[in-house]
């Protein structure tokens, strides 16, 4: 690949964050500080775990949704309103239902005004480009789910885009049409067979970043932040096997596990200031696993020589997104130690594989009473009322001061899956109510 | 895995059958029947008019109704579209159009009559026109709401990806609304439309021939055919009529609402191909026919090239600043909601200063009526349910007595209550039993085949295995009703009578007065009530009891049954 020296930056992001103000008058901020740059002829990775805000961030570029604070740049003008250069590729696809393939294909034609000979033109062209020549009658319900994102691609492409980005675009498609379209993908650009300029793609799988893109922005998450800015000099077509492929993922992973890793900042960031001390939040944000995911990744611990968090993932054919939840929730739990990429049981970790059921479950009512924030508040309010019960809304307001609501609701079913694990509440779903059971609260009395 | 397949639209066939000879003539006279029996509705208005009961008139008659009902169908469409899209683009607007749609729906139709009726016969004294118009507007006001709610959340449940490829794409507004909004609708459109028309039938005779302040209005129409042969007592009269009337409406059913069933399929946002689908042979003559194939290409298509042209976004190098709403713009809103406000409250101390002057006796009759009318509903809906549910769950269990009788229920349900009444009063009349046991069975007709349906739909949707896992366990009859059939059906069945509730209320006013072979049929009741203070002209007692009956409608509707159905989503709902 011809190496442009003179690369053009056409999309800069100056200082950027998004808040939304919540009903009670917090603001929670979904990602803060953001400053890169966009270049013409790259193929950009936008790459972080669920909650890291990467999909706010791109539709903020699209120019969907407005910054909060900070500007996003436009051949250096501030941007205002949809960016004219950017056609998006959905998650879930976002075909019309009833409309054919092609009226798919030339909506946005249609939207320009183009007449119709010229319109239909293109649209076929882009469907042959994609490889669903012979499908221009078919209707989105009569494809497979790796055709319905091929239409995708045709419709962002049939538009001409300067920067044509994707959002989780092949997450929604069996591992194989993943792979297949993948590979489709980097052959028309290599190729130059489409017309855009620069890919900005929104993933959360590390290899799929390190396989395509030229540069990977590694973002965090509470709040979400540029954890990181790594080009990526390897020649297309990349080797998943070569040991440089799997030092740089296993870069990556050691960045998303180690929160205290200080940022590598980029080079452009003139106006960047040191990120402040952040105070420790009052209340963990659990990560939405269930503890018997958490009981099998220490089983698959048990004796193991290899303690590369990357292999484990790579071995249980798990991404980033599915592993780290469970790591994380782990770590919180103190059941096992994170160092430098590499996992270890603790001596807790250990002594939890060899329990039955029963001993597990004592542990684990320990370990969260001793750990988490959030089960202690719960059982300080249960038992602080006579009948030991309170309604879900008292907990959701705390709550709410930290999270947005939608978030808040889903600590509290976390919450309420751990703590009904280790027994120590119960929680009846239609009336939205936690409480003690009496057989339990006899047992606590009787100790 | 898939089968692609080739739509039939764009098959070139040279056959051409015999239907698309006839085609273009049907089409040509439809339009010129419709037309002709349109201009009837002119000239001046003979308030002497009299109803020929001879058979010979009948088709006439019939026309006219048609006529009739397909305006007030328009209109309808015309005024949901517009209101739930108002109410969908301004989050100011839907707080004050939502509530408004609500009360708007449980005000009786024939309350309308009064204001409707004066303020036409006002603006067109002597004319039949003002009466056509008036009598439109009636059979509208009994039809678009549903139509409105159901538009409105399809439009709200519009999922956001497709909202956002709309804005990415830079979809127009003209285009946005054609290409994503009004299709998402058209599925809960074409339903409630089904709903619609037959609701309009129901109020068919009170429509056509009315008395305010003891005049009679009547038009020529099937309606007032029915209403002066059940008067008359001639039951020879009756017998066509109805027969007539069962023939409009399964012609209806066949040639436009199955089509539309099965062409509402394509606007499905379903991801797999269900495996039974609608199928309608009206409408894939259509889809096959060369002759529509021409008039979409050289009429339609054309037609909708230029209006997308002239309305796609110009300016297509700048950006689209789509952040700041124009100042002006919210200024404009608020303006026109202090007027609407300001109506409201003009027209509330209106209404209060006509209501104190109501002697005490009246508020005595509204209040006793609402009770016996509120029992009457409590009866009629206990009772649907004890006759639909058992039966329902039958009929939703096997799927060949679905297949069979799902079609006969459909036109069965559709056949207006109130023409066949009729005949039951004179079934009553042989028995005994005065009009306390007809109305309920008149209300029961008029709303239990909503319970019916739902039912029926809850059935099939309830998984075998949940039937399977019954029989392994050996659950007794009793164990399975409780454990498995109630709850499982509770959601549709609540979604039934909330709808059901609505129509006996409405068939209340149908039921509880009626004027047969000369003599009064009445009962007490909030229903009755309103139907003679209309005949008599009293509006203060109309808007009295008019007040109360949507009072109790939007109390019970807030206070039980969305609680229930809320209940419904959450503990009810089968997991798929």
């Amino acid at each position: 690949m011809v190496q442009n020296t003179e690369k053009t930056s056409f999309i800069a992001l100056e200082g950027v964050g998004k808040s939304y103000l919540q009903p009670n008058g917090q603001t929670i901020s979904i990602i803060e500080n953001i400053n890169c740059q966009l270049q013409v002829g790259e193929i950009i990775a936008l790459l972080g775990p669920s909650g890291s805000g990467k999909s706010t961030l791109m539709r903020m570029i699209a120019g969907l949704i407005p910054p909060s604070s900070g500007k996003v740049l436009y051949y250096n003008r501030p941007l205002m309103g949809l960016n004219p250069g950017v056609a998006i590729v959905f998650q879930n696809f976002a075909l019309y239902p009833w409309l054919t393939v092609l009226e798919n294909v030339e909506l946005g034609l249609k939207a320009k005004g183009e007449a119709k000979d010229t319109r239909i033109q293109k649209a076929l062209r882009m469907i042959d480009v994609i490889g669903l020549d012979g499908f221009e009658n078919a209707y989105p319900k009569e494809l497979s789910g790796g055709m319905r994102q091929r239409v995708g691609f045709a419709r962002a492409l049939a538009v001409e885009p300067e920067l044509l980005c994707m959002d989780e675009p092949f997450s929604a498609l069996d591992v194989l049409t993943a792979e297949n379209l993948r590979f489709e993908l980097l052959d028309l650009w290599l190729e130059k067979r489409i017309p855009t300029k620069s890919i900005l793609i929104v993933t959360h799988g590390i290899e799929e970043a390190v396989t395509l893109a030229d540069r990977v922005i590694v973002l965090g998450r509470n709040p979400g932040r540029i954890r990181a800015d790594l080009p990526i000099k390897l020649p297309h077509y990349r080797d998943r096997k070569s040991p440089e492929f799997q030092a740089l993922v296993d870069q990556v992973y050691k960045i998303l596990t180690n929160p205290d890793l200080p940022d590598i900042l980029t080079q452009t960031t003139a106006t960047a200031t040191s990120p402040e001390p952040k105070a420790q939040p009052k209340y963990q944000s659990l990560p939405h696993v269930r503890i018997g995911s958490v009981a099998g990744l220490l089983e698959l611990l048990e004796g193991r020589q290899d303690k590369d968090l990357y292999r484990i993932a790579q071995e249980l054919l798990l991404e980033v997104d599915d592993i780290l939840p469970i790591v994380d929730a782990s770590e919180l739990l103190e059941l096992v130690a994170i160092t430098e990429g590499d996992i270890q049981l603790s001596t807790i970790g250990e002594k939890f594989i060899n329990c039955n059921i029963d001993e597990r479950k004592a542990i684990i009512r320990e370990l969260l009473q001793k750990h988490i924030r959030l089960v202690q508040q719960i059982c300080q309010l249960l038992q602080a009322k006579r009948n030991h019960r309170i309604s879900e809304e008292l907990v959701l307001d705390i709550l709410e001061n930290y999270f947005t609501s939608k978030e808040a609701q889903r600590q509290l079913r976390t919450a309420m899956d751990w703590g009904r694990y280790a027994e120590l509440y119960s929680y009846d779903e239609p009336s939205g109510e936690i409480f003690i059971e009496e057989s339990i609260t006899e047992a606590e009395e009787s100790e | 895995m898939y089968q692609p397949t080739i739509d039939p639209k764009s098959e070139f066939r040279s056959r051409w059958g015999i239907g698309d000879v006839l085609l273009p003539l049907a089409i040509i006279s439809l339009i010129f029947i419709v037309v002709q029996t349109a201009s009837k509705f002119t000239g001046t208005y003979d308030s002497e008019y009299i109803i020929d009961l001879s058979l010979s008139l009948l088709p006439t008659y019939a026309l006219q109704t048609i006529v009739r009902m397909l305006a007030a169908y328009g209109l309808s469409l015309l005024f949901s579209l517009s209101y739930a899209y108002v109410a969908y683009r301004s989050s100011t607007w839907s707080k004050v159009l939502i509530p408004l749609l609500d009360i708007l729906q449980s005000i009786p139709v024939l309350s309308f009559l009064p204001a409707v009726v004066l303020a036409l016969v006002g603006l067109f004294p002597g004319q039949r026109l003002g009466i056509e118009i008036a009598s439109i507007l009636l059979i509208f006001t009994g039809m678009t709401w549903n139509m409105t709610f159901s538009f409105y959340q399809s439009l709200s449940s519009i999922p956001q990806e497709l909202i956002e490829a709309s804005q990415v794409y830079r979809l127009s507004p003209w285009q946005r609304f054609w290409t994503l909004e009004l299709p998402s609708g058209v599925v809960g459109l074409v339903w409630n439309s089904v709903m619609s028309v037959a609701g309009g039938w129901f109020f068919l005779m009170q429509t056509e021939s009315f008395t305010l302040s003891n005049r009679n209005f009547t038009l020529p129409g099937l309606g007032s055919f029915l209403k002066t042969a059940a008067d008359k007592g001639d039951n020879w009269a009756i017998l066509w009529g109805i027969v007539v009337l069962i023939g409009i409406i399964t012609t209806i059913d066949y040639f436009i609402w199955r089509p539309l069933i099965a062409w509402a399929e394509k606007f499905k946002h379903e991801t797999v191909e269900a495996t039974q689908v609608p199928e309608s042979r009206v409408l894939d003559f259509f889809r096959r026919s060369p002759t529509m194939r021409i008039i979409s290409d050289r009429l339609f298509v054309p037609i909708s090239e230029t209006f997308n042209r002239g309305f796609s976004s110009k300016s297509q190098s700048s950006p689209i600043n789509k952040y700041k709403s124009s100042r002006w713009m919210n200024w404009f809103n608020w303006i026109l909601l202090g007027l609407v406000g300001f109506l409201v409250l003009g027209g509330t101390l209106e209404a209060v200063t006509l209501l104190s002057k109501m002697p005490l006796s009246s508020w005595q009759t509204v209040m006793t009526g609402a009770l016996f009318t509120s029992i009457r509903v409590l009866i009629v809906l206990i009772l649907s349910l004890l006759i639909t549910v058992p039966i329902g769950v039958t009929i939703g269990r096997s799927p060949k007595l679905a297949q069979f009788l799902q079609p006969i229920v459909q036109i069965a349900a559709s056949v207006p209550a109130t023409a066949l009444f009729p005949i039951l009063l004179l079934g009553l009349a042989n028995i005994g039993g005065g009009l306390d046991i007809g109305a309920v069975i008149l209300m029961t007709l008029g709303s239990m085949w909503y319970i019916l349906f739902n039912v029926i739909a809850g059935a099939q949707a309830i998984p075998s295995e949940l039937f399977e896992a019954a029989r392994v366990y050996k659950l007794s009859p009793l164990e399975r009703w409780r454990t498995l059939i109630l709850p499982g059906i509770f959601p549709y069945l609540v979604t039934g009578i909330i709808t059901a509730v609505g129509g006996a209320w409405n068939a209340s006013i149908a039921g509880e007065y009626i004027k047969f072979q000369g003599k009064v049929l009445t009962t007490t009741g909030l229903g009755s009530t309103i139907t003679q203070a209309s005949d008599v002209g009293d509006f203060p007692l109309l808007l009295a009891s008019t007040i109360v009956m949507s009072l109790l409608v939007v109390t019970t509707n807030r206070l039980v049954w969305r609680p229930l159905y809320r209940l419904a989503q959450v503990k009810y709902q089968l997991l798929v």
